[in-house]
């Protein structure tokens, strides 16, 4: 199942065109590549794309799967929120984000963020602080599963993520 | 009102949504939480960590002092651990 696809503009900042900003939230997995290249082809302004892709660890053998539970709806409208305030902060052109959810194994992608823009730094700049919003902000909660059949429980938030974020506002 | 749970408070409580006529006299985020609480034991051990508990009002972020101001849908969380 898909959840519905949302394409927001972000405010034109001066004279710069608007970013395209895509999030999508979905159950199945998504191409990186694909991804990558759709928004390299957003103009021949771009001279750069990063992108960052968080994959399921196994915690060193422990681990059969990560289940993702999502609040539908705010999902969606939080990561586009966080997707605005980094296109109204850094002179980017493009950011995609799609975040999947339900039952993720070991070696499977879970989370995509792509930016581009003219110049390195703002790609750069604009993927870290959504990866770190995206973190603390958008409602998402990892239980674990382990191999032995057994629930390893809910993931615990980590300071260190709250530290990260913390640090744009400075 | 509309209320919904998730991850662990989904699982304390017992259910992930449903709808309740929440009294004027209850003005607050805190003073939902507060109300929950009263209704039984697993709503009272779902909020006993209070400062773990997160809320969205209409799915937007907000503190517990945070008055509900005609609120649609109120959800409460543990802090988020997706990325």
């Amino acid at each position: 199942m898909t959840h519905a696809k949302s394409a927001e503009n972000a405010a034109p900042q001066d004279d710069r065109p608007p970013a395209a900003i895509t999030v999508r939230i979905q159950l199945e997995d998504f191409d990186t590549a694909r991804e990558i290249e759709r928004l390299s082809e957003t103009g021949a302004n771009v001279g750069a794309v990063v992108s960052f892709t968080g994959l399921c660890r196994d915690e060193n053998g422990r681990l059969s799967a990560l289940e993702l539970e999502h609040y539908p709806g705010m999902a969606e409208a939080e990561i586009g929120r966080i997707a605005r305030d980094a296109a109204a902060r850094w002179p980017i052109t493009g950011l995609t984000a799609i975040h999947r959810h339900g039952r993720i194994a070991p070696g499977e992608n879970i989370v995509l963020v792509v930016a581009a823009s003219r110049h390195r730094a703002a790609a750069f700049q604009a993927a870290d602080f959504l990866m770190d919003y995206l973190k603390t902000r958008a409602p998402f909660w990892k239980k674990e599963h382990l191999r032995d059949g057994g629930s390893g429980g809910w993931v615990d938030a980590r300071e260190a993520d709250t530290r990260a974020a913390d640090r744009w506002s400075r | 009102m509309q209320l919904r749970y998730f991850a662990w408070v989904r699982e304390r409580i017992g259910r992930d949504a449903e709808t309740v006529e929440v009294p004027d006299t209850v003005a607050t985020v805190g003073a939902l939480i507060d109300w929950l609480s009263a209704r039984d034991e697993a709503y009272a051990g779902a909020f006993a960590e209070r400062d773990a508990i997160k809320v969205a009002l209409d799915q937007e972020h907000v503190d517990h002092e945070a008055p509900l101001n005609g609120a649609r849908e109120a959800a409460f969380f543990p802090p988020m651990t997706g990325g």
